[in-house]
Order: C-alpha cells, then sequence, then structure tokens
C-alpha cells in the first residue's frame, strides 16, 4: 500500500520474454503517433534556435541552419548574461526550495505516521485541504501579507512558500508508514538513540527512494512555476527562467530580432530538466491512489 | 505503533527520585512530534492559512475616501460587507471568463486523460518493440515548464511558421487562424493537454504495472482478447488512480494562468481577463483594486475546494487513504 511504488521493471521483463508476444502494429502506430506528437515542439525549438533572425519566419520549419552557436552567443550578450543569471536563480529557487521542502514534509511525515500525539488527525486533516487547495490561487494574497513585511522582490517571498507542500508530507507521511518499521524504531530507542538521531540516521535512509521522489516533484513544480514568481518579483535580477522568458517574448513585440534569442533561450532552459528526467527515470513511478493495488 | 508506548515496566518499583529524574526526558519526548511537525506547521500557517484569512478579511474591507482625498489620513479603510462580492461577481467580465475556463476544462480534462489511459494501456500490454521509446518521449514535455510550452506551441500557431498550414495548403485546404478568437481556446487548450498527458499516462502505467500479472495472465489464457482484458479488469483496477488523476487536473485547469498570459504577447484575442485567475491579477496590480482581487481570489479557492471535494465525495471515495 504505497503512493509510490517502487517497481522494479527487470524481473517482470524476465518472466515476460519467454512466452511468445504477438506484436501489434495498431499499437505501435498509437504508441508513435504520440511520440511524434509530443516531441513536434521540442524538435522545433531545436532546428529554430539554429536559425538566424531572417530564417525564423522564412524558411521550412524544420530546416536546420548553422547559426546556433551566433544566437547563443547573443542570447548570452543580452544585459551582461542576464539569461545566466536567470538559470541561476531557477536552479537556486529549485534546488534549495525542493530540498528544504523535503526534509520538512519527511519530519511531518514521520511524525505523523509513527507517533501518537494529541491533535495528530486534525493536523493531518488540515495538511490534507490544503493539497486540495491550489496553490497558485494563494500567491496574490500571500503576496499581499509579504508586502506588509517588506519582504516582496526579494529570493525569500519566492522561496518560502515554495518550501511547504501540503502534498510531500501526505507522500511522506506514506512512506514512513510503509518503509520504517516500528520495531526497528523501537530497538533504536532501547539502544538509546535519541528520537532525532533515530530519524537521522534510520529513519531517512529507509525513506530514501520515496524522498527523492517528493524531492523531483517539488523540483519540477518550482522549476516550471510562473505566477508565484511573476507576482513577487519586480527587479529582473532576481528572475527565474520561466518569468524571465516571458519578459523577452513581450519585448520581441516590438523588436522581432529578440525572437531568436527567445526561442533560444526557450531550448537552453529545457535542456537541464530533460537531462535530470532521463538520468532519473526510474523515480518516476508515481501511483496517486494510495492503496488502490493491494501490491 | 508508537514511540510513545507505556514506561517499560520495571520502573513500576522505582524510588521517586528516579521516576523524577525520568520526568524530564519523558516531558520533553511529548513534545517531540511537535517539534517534528513545527516547521511544516509554521509555514502551512504562514504561507496557507493566513493567505487565505487576510484574503477572507480583505475582501470584507474598503478604503473610503473623505474630503478632498489629499493626504495619508483622507483614505480610510473600512467594513465593506459584502460589496466586494457583489461587485466582483456583477463585474461583466467575471462571467465570461469562468464559462470559458469551464468550455476549457471540459476540452482538456477529458482528452488529457483519455490520451493518458490509451497510451498506459497500449505500453502496459507491451504489443510493441517502441514502448521504452514512445513512454520516454510523452514524458518529457513534463520537463517543459508552461511558459516554455506556451511559447514553443505559441511560435508553431503563426501561420509563418506553422508546419501544419504548409500541410493543409499544398492539400489547399484552409488552415485554421489558432490565434484567432474562434479557435484561440483550442490553442491554450492543446498546450495544457500536451504538457499534461505524459505525467497522468506515468501515473495510470504505474497503477497498471501493480496488477499482479497472474490476473492478466489468467484472463489470456481464458481467451480474452487485449480490449476485454483493458476494459473488463484493467479499468476498473485503475478507477481509484483514475479519480485521482481527475482531481488534480481539475484544479490544474482552474487555474490556467501561464500559458495565456505567455501566448498574449502572440494574440490581440487574449484579454487581460481572459481567465478568473487572470481578473484577479489585473483587479490587484493593474487597478490596485486589491478588495475586489481579494474577494475574486476567495471565491476561486472555496470554489476549487467545492468541486473537487466534492467529485471525491460524488464517487464515493473518501479523500485520500487515511489508513495504512
Amino acid at each position: 500500500m504505497s503512493l509510490v511504488t517502487a517497481t522494479v521493471p527487470a524481473p517482470v521483463e524476465a518472466t515476460r520474454r519467454p512466452r511468445r508476444q504477438r506484436h501489434s502494429a495498431a499499437a505501435t502506430v498509437l504508441l508513435l503517433l504520440g511520440a511524434a506528437y509530443c516531441l513536434l515542439p521540442v524538435l522545433w525549438v531545436l532546428v529554430a534556435s539554429s536559425k538566424s533572425a531572417a530564417e525564423l519566419f522564412s524558411t521550412f520549419t524544420f530546416a536546420p541552419s548553422t547559426h546556433l552557436w551566433d544566437n547563443v552567443v547573443q542570447l548570452s550578450g543580452y544585459r551582461d548574461g542576464l539569461f545566466w543569471r536567470w538559470m541561476g536563480n531557477t536552479a537556486l529557487y529549485a534546488g534549495v526550495g525542493a530540498f528544504a521542502s523535503t526534509l520538512i514534509s519527511a519530519m511531518a511525515g514521520f511524525a505523523l505516521a509513527k507517533y501518537t500525539f494529541p491533535g495528530k488527525n486534525l493536523i493531518f486533516n488540515l495538511i490534507l485541504a490544503g493539497v486540495l487547495v491550489p496553490g497558485v490561487i494563494l500567491a496574490i494574497p500571500q503576496y499581499l501579507l509579504l508586502a506588509k513585511v517588506e519582504m516582496t522582490n526579494t529570493y525569500w517571498a519566492v522561496l518560502l512558500p515554495s518550501m511547504i507542500s501540503p502534498y510531500g508530507i501526505y507522500l511522506c507521511r506514506i512512506f514512513a508508514a510503509a518503509a520504517v518499521p516500528g520495531e526497528i524504531l523501537e530497538s533504536a530507542r532501547v539502544d538509546g538513540a535519541g528520537d532525532w538521531r533515530t530519524f537521522g540516521q534510520v529513519a531517512l535512509p529507509m525513506m530514501r527512494t520515496g524522498l527523492v521522489t517528493v524531492f523531483l516533484f517539488q523540483f519540477v513544480a518550482i522549476w516550471n512555476n510562473f505566477m508565484l514568481p511573476y507576482i513577487m518579483l519586480g527587479d529582473d535580477r532576481l528572475y527565474p527562467i520561466t518569468v524571465g522568458l516571458n519578459g523577452l517574448l513581450n519585448q520581441g513585440a516590438s523588436q522581432p530580432a529578440m525572437y531568436t534569442s527567445v526561442v533560444t533561450g526557450a531550448l537552453l532552459s529545457i535542456v537541464p530538466l530533460v537531462l535530470l528526467f532521463l538520468s532519473l527515470q526510474r523515480y518516476w513511478q508515481v501511483d496517486l491512489a494510495a492503496g488502490a493495488v493491494k501490491a | 505503533m508508537t514511540l510513545l508506548s507505556p514506561t517499560p515496566r520495571s520502573t513500576v518499583g522505582a524510588s521517586p527520585a528516579a521516576l523524577a529524574a525520568r520526568a524530564t526526558p519523558r516531558s520533553r519526548r511529548v513534545g517531540v512530534p511537535y517539534t517534528f511537525l513545527a516547521p511544516a506547521l509554521i509555514l502551512f500557517t504562514l504561507f496557507l492559512a493566513a493567505p487565505i484569512g487576510y484574503a477572507a478579511y480583505l475582501s470584507l474591507r474598503r478604503v473610503r475616501v473623505t474630503g478632498l482625498g489629499l493626504g495619508a489620513k483622507s483614505r480610510v479603510e473600512q467594513w465593506a460587507g459584502l460589496s466586494n462580492y457583489a461587485r466582483s461577481l456583477s463585474d461583466p467580465e467575471f462571467l465570461p471568463s469562468v464559462w470559458r475556463v469551464a468550455a476549457y476544462g471540459m476540452i482538456v480534462v477529458p482528452t488529457m486523460l483519455g490520451v493518458a489511459l490509451l497510451m498506459a494501456l497500449l505500453l502496459d500490454a507491451g504489443r510493441s518493440r517502441v514502448g521504452g521509446f514512445a513512454r520516454i518521449s510523452i514524458f518529457l514535455p513534463y520537463a517543459v515548464p508552461a511558459v516554455v510550452a506556451s511559447l514553443l506551441w505559441g511560435f508553431l500557431y503563426l501561420p509563418r511558421v506553422s508546419p501544419i498550414t504548409d500541410l493543409l495548403a499544398a492539400m489547399s485546404i484552409p488552415a485554421p487562424e489558432m490565434l484567432s478568437s474562434s479557435w484561440v481556446l483550442w490553442a491554450v487548450a492543446n498546450i495544457a493537454v500536451w504538457g499534461g498527458t505524459g505525467f497522468n499516462m506515468i501515473v495510470l502505467y504505474t497503477a497498471l504495472r501493480a496488477i499482479p500479472t497472474e490476473i492478466k495472465e489468467a484472463a489470456r489464457i481464458d481467451g480474452a482478447s487485449d480490449i476485454a482484458v483493458a476494459w473488463r479488469i484493467k479499468i476498473p483496477i485503475l478507477l481509484p488512480s483514475l479519480v485521482m488523476t481527475f482531481v488534480f487536473s481539475l484544479i490544474a485547469t482552474l487555474q490556467v494562468f501561464a500559458e495565456p498570459m505567455t501566448l498574449r504577447p502572440l494574440s490581440n484575442t487574449i484579454s487581460t481577463t481572459w481567465t478568473p485567475l487572470m481578473k484577479v491579477y489585473r483587479d490587484a496590480f493593474t487597478r490596485n483594486d486589491i478588495y475586489s482581487a481579494a474577494a475574486t481570489s476567495v471565491v476561486l479557492a472555496v470554489a476549487t475546494f467545492v468541486l473537487s471535494y466534492g467529485f471525491l465525495k460524488l464517487v464515493g471515495r473518501r479523500a485520500f487513504n487515511q489508513e495504512d
């Protein structure tokens, strides 16, 4: 009964192999159609970022050109490398935010799964209600509150709201309940380990696979977030890449030469996440409906 | 399974002094779960509960300008009753934005989940050699931020760039102007479907993989076709996962913001109040009317909660599993 099932694909494949597997042309065609639809814009941005400003709107859509490097240089030169600062900011927001969020969720989930204390059900129900309230609708009230304490337009204005993830807490509670046996905690306690040491040295390592998934979830959510930084930040040196590119596109309306920079920026901005996805594929095994399947 | 088990029996006969010595660590232990929860609870209060409370408070306030409206003292905040709600809900641009998002949701959610389910079932059936490639390709858009996705599609929608325009022109069919007023809703919906299908597919695929192979094998040996196995066995087992993906998609749909905001520079058909959230943004930051923006925020938050919670109740499923 885990929300994120750590499936091990290898043995399944092995048992399937001996059975005669009829291949279906219809299945292949449908899957390829789906893949083509999803790859089309990515292929386009790969090709388009190699075009010069004149070629972008004139040559055939998927005809590559030779100006990729020029475009990268031009984009990097934009206001002393502001683009790379946006990339750095995004990495900071997503990296620090997701790390803090994972740790905070792990602690809260561990407490909710492994301790009995007054108010436990109330707290858990509040957190569940939090899952159903969309974060984006909170962005404007959050801005108004932070404006009261003059914290808008700072790194903290984006980082702090990103650190609380009710869904992450919910996931961690499931992991702690499923992956950390009570007997082991009991024996750690008998051996004289304090609650914090038990958590840090016994429970955390046992929850590791699940925590990576929570981290990735939150990392992608912060990396892709637009509205929160868009509202919170006024200084474009604090922008993450999403808000920065949106601003560049707006400038393109008056200076079409900016469009090549926008397209090149779009390509560069998705490279890190795509690499992260491909390298950590096995952690993307998410079963949203916990307990739906008796695994 | 609790760490707060009763004190070990050995202390029963202990001297009062020994009991007193134990009292300190024990009372500290009672606080332990709260210490673990403290960072989460503090952040939850500051960035979830407080903003909702503050928005609710602001939604009931207004500024009254006295005298000539000059000087700091002339602007006084006072109670406004429900007048902000009346103003927000009767704004001629509010209802159209709500209907627009409703229509958008009716396009996006069924299409996205339908395609995700189909792809997950095809992957799970294992009838194709291209499964691994297709799975990664379809999941890839999840790595693309909505702003970048809108930017890529936005360019592809431009007739001068679009390969589809060329293709249709070759067949002498007039291509639709995707960013014109009659198509723009579909243009935004397509971006959301493109970005969301892969994630939902992975969720459903994970749930399918958790179905014991014996069940699928048994059905197949009994002579059931792949389609019958999918329809009679896999989809019923998937229902809870489908319910959850539906709820999460619904929440995501109601807060559509980044896509239309990014397409705006490429199209003059997207107004500043195209979606309810865009209207909140305009009221708060362009018109500086935070009271009306707060009222609309509260309405949206309540509507989202009622819709998602109501749906979970309707399908007779408790909101999330509370037992483990």
